[in-house]
């Protein structure tokens, strides 16, 4: 086991400076749990997380969102876009991930009647993931409320949000980027890091979708 | 026959039901025709009165018509309507008798045994039916017989009191052919041709002349076949006391709709649309209007559905009148209950429960479409109003996102080492490509004007992956997708 900071500044007991902290005069304190600037980082395994934890709302940030939602989801899902975007999504993109057939696609005008069809959705359980396209900032009882209704449906919801609009409901943030790789030829590779997690540690990984068998391969451990 | 009562049976035969139709709903004074196209030439199929008196005749082409006659008025004939038009007649007709069939396409018979005495007498009702029929705007034949033969013989060809024997043998509903040859063997009435030998009449011209002859004389019984009036799959309730709380119309509604739903089992069908038509006191109504997206008669299942409509009705000084009517149904047949797991009627309520807040088109899947163009290759359809197919051909790999083309600054038919894009400046670290797409020159698409288009896949060092596209005959650069 060892030990990270999660403050980056200083040690909030003690307010020493993490540079100047001596680790071995710490730890009596961290054993009697009196300082909070210190936690126990249990390597966070990526099966702990991936399948993104199910009857929550989770959300997922940068250039490779759109893929992260679509390995996230592989499978039935319900995909809600606002019908103002005149970008697509398209069917043939998402065919290394899985069968566009299971996809529905709702079009609301705007992202009030999103969130009510997300929030229906979810609730209803009759698809496994809801993936929700957002265009504007989340306040808390919007978060709240998709989450409430994930939990009632036993669904997973995931929300693809414009970097900085998430809500602090969301029980993990993800960051997907895509990542050029020198060395192999089927541009999968991405690096995914997880910003917030409510109820587990952060972390990063390096991953590439593996086609044949339809899942998400860890490459190598990121160091930081 | 039952005992004692001679068989009656009346045919209605309207001589210019095309125009009268028409001219029922706009009158014209002049001469007036009706066309159809047949043999890539227009032919008058139905004529008013006035124009017959000028000497048109139906069947002779517009053209001629229109040099004869140059003020003859005319309209594109519309069976369709017409064929609609004479059902509604037969339903009228109903009211002197319970059996009414149609009669060809201008015609109805009515078997009338034993209720001509409600309208006191036959000759009575057939004056009712005439002066009806001319309050209507209709020309009407009458003919009143034994037999449906007779009948119609007698609408089509009788003028008075004669008998039957002294009709023409065209009366005998024969084809325009036989009628010819009949009339060069000097066969020219029914009763020549009643009294003719039959077997050498038989080998001549086949049975059916014998079959007609002997219908018409009331050798051979024809009946009258009644048409079944189509269900109707509505229910209504009127109330002593007008209401006006939420709860009290639903249950309402649960009430109408047990009824509905068990017609709706019977026929074997499902309501595809359901309107809620709540009258209220002041005479005012307020709709409320279910798409279903699937067809549905289960009543437990659509009751909740109409919630989030009667929550909005303003009931103002209460409703007293509720009227549930399936506007349109479609076939559903009867399932045994299977044993799958996932049951497609949930997500049949939840494309439902969306589209009324969304509007059941906003509620899209992808069907294959059969183009190489990207943005043509699949095509969005809603839902509930299409079936999921997985038919889809991967050649090679297509962005996850695509976008209208963004121009970039690049100079020659190789990609671009540097670029920037989107105020990000990248690097190409590697360019797989060209894959050369030719527009689809059958169908005019502006965004396609450039030609053809060379299309490379751009992993950068930044790690975007990008879709671009040269177009080598009006050089440029674009980006159209994007991989992750």
């Amino acid at each position: 086991m060892g030990l990270r900071t999660m403050c980056a500044g200083m040690c909030q007991l003690c307010l020493t400076p993490i540079y100047m902290l001596d680790i071995a005069s710490h730890r009596s304190l961290i054993a009697a749990r009196r300082c909070s600037c210190y936690v126990p980082i249990m390597r966070v395994d990526f099966h702990t997380v991936f399948p993104l934890r199910r009857a929550r709302v989770h959300e997922v940030y940068g250039p490779g969102s759109m893929s992260f939602a679509a390995m996230a989801a592989a499978g039935a899902c319900l995909w809600i876009r606002e019908s103002w975007l005149s970008d697509t999504l398209t069917p043939q993109g998402l065919l290394p991930m899985f069968d566009p057939a299971l996809l529905l696609l709702a079009r609301p005008k705007d992202q009030t009647d999103a969130l009510a069809v997300a929030e229906e959705a979810l609730k209803d359980g009759a698809l496994p993931c809801v993936v929700l396209e957002i265009t504007r900032p989340l306040n808390l009882r919007e978060g709240r409320r998709l989450q409430l209704a994930a939990k009632a449906g036993g669904t997973t919801g995931l929300c693809i949000i414009p970097e900085g609009m998430g809500s602090n409901a969301t029980d993990t943030r993800w960051r997907a980027t895509p990542v050029f790789d020198a060395a192999e030829e089927d541009s999968t590779l991405m690096r995914w890091e997880i910003k917030r997690n409510k109820s587990g540690t952060l972390g990063a990984w390096n991953v590439r979708w593996d086609q044949k068998a339809r899942r998400v391969h860890v490459v190598s451990p990121v160091r930081e | 026959m039952f005992d004692g009562i001679k068989k009656r049976v009346v045919c209605m035969w309207f001589p210019r039901f095309a125009s009268d139709r028409v001219l029922r709903a706009r009158p014209v004074d002049g001469p007036f025709a009706i066309t159809l196209k047949s043999n890539n030439t227009e032919r008058i199929y139905c004529l008013n009165e006035t124009a017959e008196r000028l000497g048109l005749t139906r069947g002779m082409s517009f053209a001629d018509a229109r040099a004869f006659c140059p003020d003859l008025i005319s309209q594109p004939a519309r069976p369709d309507l017409d064929a609609r038009f004479l059902a509604t007649l037969r339903r009228w007709a109903t009211h002197y008798c319970p059996w009414v069939g149609r009669d060809g396409v201008d015609g109805l018979v009515l078997d009338v045994t034993g209720s001509t005495h409600l309208w006191g007498g036959e000759a009575e009702m057939l004056a009712d039916i005439q002066s009806r029929a001319m309050r209507a705007g209709l020309t009407l034949r009458l003919g009143c017989a034994e037999t449906r033969g007779a009948a119609w013989a007698y609408a089509h060809y009788g003028a008075g009191e004669e008998a039957l024997t002294d009709l023409p043998v065209a009366a005998l509903r024969l084809d325009e052919a036989m009628v010819t040859a009949l009339q060069r063997l000097g066969l020219r009435s029914i009763g020549d041709l009643a009294e003719a030998a039959r077997a050498p009449l038989a080998r001549r011209f086949g049975p059916d002349l014998l079959l007609r002859l002997d219908q018409a004389m009331g050798h051979i019984p024809e009946p009258v076949m009644p048409e079944s009036e189509p269900p109707s799959f509505a229910t209504r309730i009127s109330l002593p006391e007008p209401v006006g709380l939420t709860e009290d119309v639903m249950g309402l509604t649960a009430r109408l709709l047990t009824p509905l739903c068990d017609k709706l089992n019977r026929y074997e069908m499902g309501a595809r649309r359901l309107t809620l038509t709540l009258r209220r006191v002041d005479q005012g109504s307020q709709q409320v209007e279910l798409r279903l997206a699937a067809p549905m008669r289960d009543p437990h299942r659509i009751l909740p559905l109409f919630e989030r409509g009667v929550e909005d009705v303003d009931a103002g000084f209460g409703i007293d009148q509720i009227r549930l009517q399936a506007t349109q149904v479609e076939p559903l047949p009867v399932q045994q209950i299977g044993s799958a797991q996932t049951s497609p009627d949930q997500l049949n309520d939840l494309i439902t429960r969306i589209g009324t807040r969304i509007g059941l088109d906003n509620v899209q899947r992808f069907l294959p479409a059969d183009s190489h163009i990207p943005e043509r290759s699949f095509a969005i359809a809603p839902a509930a109003f299409s079936t999921p197919d997985s038919a889809w051909p991967y050649l090679r790999p297509r962005p996850l996102h695509l976008f209208p083309p963004e121009p970039i600054a690049g100079y020659s038919a190789e990609p671009p080492t540097r670029f920037r894009w989107r105020r990000m400046s990248l690097t190409t670290g590697r360019a797989i490509g060209p894959e050369r797409i030719a527009p689809e020159w059958w169908l005019p698409d502006d965004a396609w004007r450039s030609g053809v288009r060379d299309y490379w896949r751009i992993e950068t060092r930044e790690g975007r992956r990008l879709w671009l596209y040269h177009t080598p005959q009006n050089p440029g650069w674009f980006v159209q997708g994007e991989f992750a």
